[in-house]
């Protein structure tokens, strides 16, 4: 079952065209890793997936359910307000600056939104909500707050945020590149435990190996349009000369 | 006659005057306090339409131009003025009958004038706010409602308090322009028992009533401050 699809997606900025007929479709349960250049349109692209930016062209769906699509006359039109309440509950999102809100407590993060935007009990959250804390070794924190935490270690609280919502698909915008190394290989490899668990995720990243060993499919961008995709094998055995020498660079 | 004698008389004759400049104190308090009770949530008001993106015909941002104009006149007008044309202009625009009118047109005078002051103060603080804050809110399916009131203005409140401390301070003090609708609150009265009796004092008296006034405010709006100190 394709959990997200979306096809011919066009943006612009300003005249300047970020994303040029972009198709993207992820299956459940797959891992896939967009990589490419600074400035190819990644993070556009992740925008677009999760409605935070308006798509200029093309459609999105979300498990069969349309979101956005391209009217006869070219213009896009979106899905109404309650059916876009609706179709976010199919997704959740990590920054690469976290975004948690200051004034909660880490607890109150993960739980503010289950409890508040899906209205869920509150016996049932607090006991998800503390068993992705443990899951993320940060039980021992639920009372801190952001800013006593390391940037990882925020990192893992959004996670939290993001899994206690209990999302069909997980978007990753760069989750590590605020990161040092260290506490980058913990975000990792909490990716990674999700992998194994069949979370579906697209994540987008800097990271060449960590990619190719998470992800089952990657896609290649460059200057707003997919170079290439595939299987890791697929990719990094490619004979295309421009995604060897992007590559290259990170052997 | 020693100084000693001096200071008592002078004390003596300072105690004698409280009684009386007492119950303007309590008006004016009144004044300070209907003013924040309106004032502040109109300010939110104002910072809305200041901010509104909203046009008309597709090119007028009238809501925003309109209170763009609004707070240009608050702030570029004197309080005083203000004062008279709220209280005397239904009498000279429409031959209204004023006589009740004099408590409720300071309110009325106070509370516009402070919205407009509070409304450029709520909005610094809304725009400061990243921008990121609403885009997580967003993607967890936060309304719009929702994302302001628990998301956004719990920290805007937090950036924008040391400002509105020093204009509600500047409160304290402003409602002594009561005295030109000829008010009966603190500083009207001191400014008759020191007419009559020839004296200084009363000033002086009403003076230590502002300061202990405001050192009260002061005080309150830093356990505040303190109390928001638990996240940064």
């Amino acid at each position: 079952m394709n959990i997200l699809e979306m096809n011919h997606i066009k943006k612009s900025f300003d005249g300047h065209e970020v994303l040029k007929d972009i198709s993207l479709t992820v299956e459940e349960g797959q891992v896939q890793a967009i990589i490419g250049p600074s400035g190819s349109g990644k993070s556009t692209l992740m925008r677009c997936a999760v409605m935070l930016e308006k798509i200029d062209g093309g459609s999105i769906s979300y498990v069969g359910e349309k979101a956005a699509w391209t009217r006869h006359d070219g213009t896009v039109e979106y899905a109404d307000r309650a059916k876009m309440h609706n179709l976010r509950k199919n997704y959740g999102m990590v920054f690469q600056n976290f975004h948690l809100f200051p004034h909660y407590s880490v607890l109150k993060n993960v739980m503010d939104a289950p409890l508040h935007v899906q209205k869920r009990d509150r016996h049932e959250v607090e006991e998800v909500a503390m068993e992705l804390l443990k899951k993320m070794g940060l039980a021992d924190k639920a009372k801190a707050y952001p800013y006593q935490l390391s940037g990882g270690q925020q990192q893992r609280v959004s996670i939290a945020r993001a899994l206690a919502m209990k999302p069909r698909i997980l978007f990753f915008d760069e989750p590590t590149s605020e990161l040092d190394p260290e506490l980058t290989g913990d975000i990792l490899r909490v990716i990674k435990d999700l992998a194994a668990e069949r979370m579906t995720m697209v994540i987008v990243t800097h990271e060449m190996n960590f990619a190719r060993n998470v992800a089952d499919h990657i896609v290649f961008m460059e200057h707003g349009v997919i170079l290439q995709q595939g299987t890791p094998e697929e990719l990094f055995a490619s004979d295309n000369a421009r995604m060897q020498e992007f590559l290259g660079r990170y052997e | 006659m020693s100084v000693w004698s001096w200071l008592v008389d002078v004390a003596t004759e300072a105690i004698t005057m409280i009684p009386g400049l007492a119950g303007g104190l309590v008006k004016s308090i009144s004044i300070f306090c209907w003013t924040l009770l309106f004032a502040l949530p109109l300010g939110l008001l104002i910072a809305f339409g200041r901010m509104s993106k909203r046009k008309v015909f597709g090119r007028f941002h009238v809501i925003r131009s309109f209170t763009k104009l609004y707070i240009d006149i608050m702030r570029g007008t004197p309080l005083m003025l203000q004062l008279m044309v709220v209280f005397y202009g239904p009498y000279y625009l429409w031959g209204a009958n004023i006589a009740g009118f004099r408590y409720p047109a300071i309110i009325i005078a106070f509370s516009l004038n402070y919205a407009a002051y509070f409304g450029e103060i709520y909005r610094s603080g809304i725009e400061s706010m990243p921008l990121g804050q609403y885009e997580a809110a967003q993607v967890l399916g936060y309304t719009r409602g929702q994302t302001f009131f628990k998301i956004i203005l719990p920290q805007v409140i937090k950036r924008i308090l040391p400002a509105v401390t020093n204009e509600v301070i500047t409160l304290v003090k402003d409602t002594s322009l009561a005295f030109s609708l000829a008010y009966m609150e603190m500083f009207t009265l001191a400014k008759q028992i020191a007419a009559k009796n020839t004296t200084f004092l009363p000033f002086v008296v009403s003076g230590i009533f502002y300061f202990v006034f405001n050192a009260v405010v002061a005080r309150i709006m830093n356990g505040l401050e303190k109390k928001m100190d638990y996240y940064r």
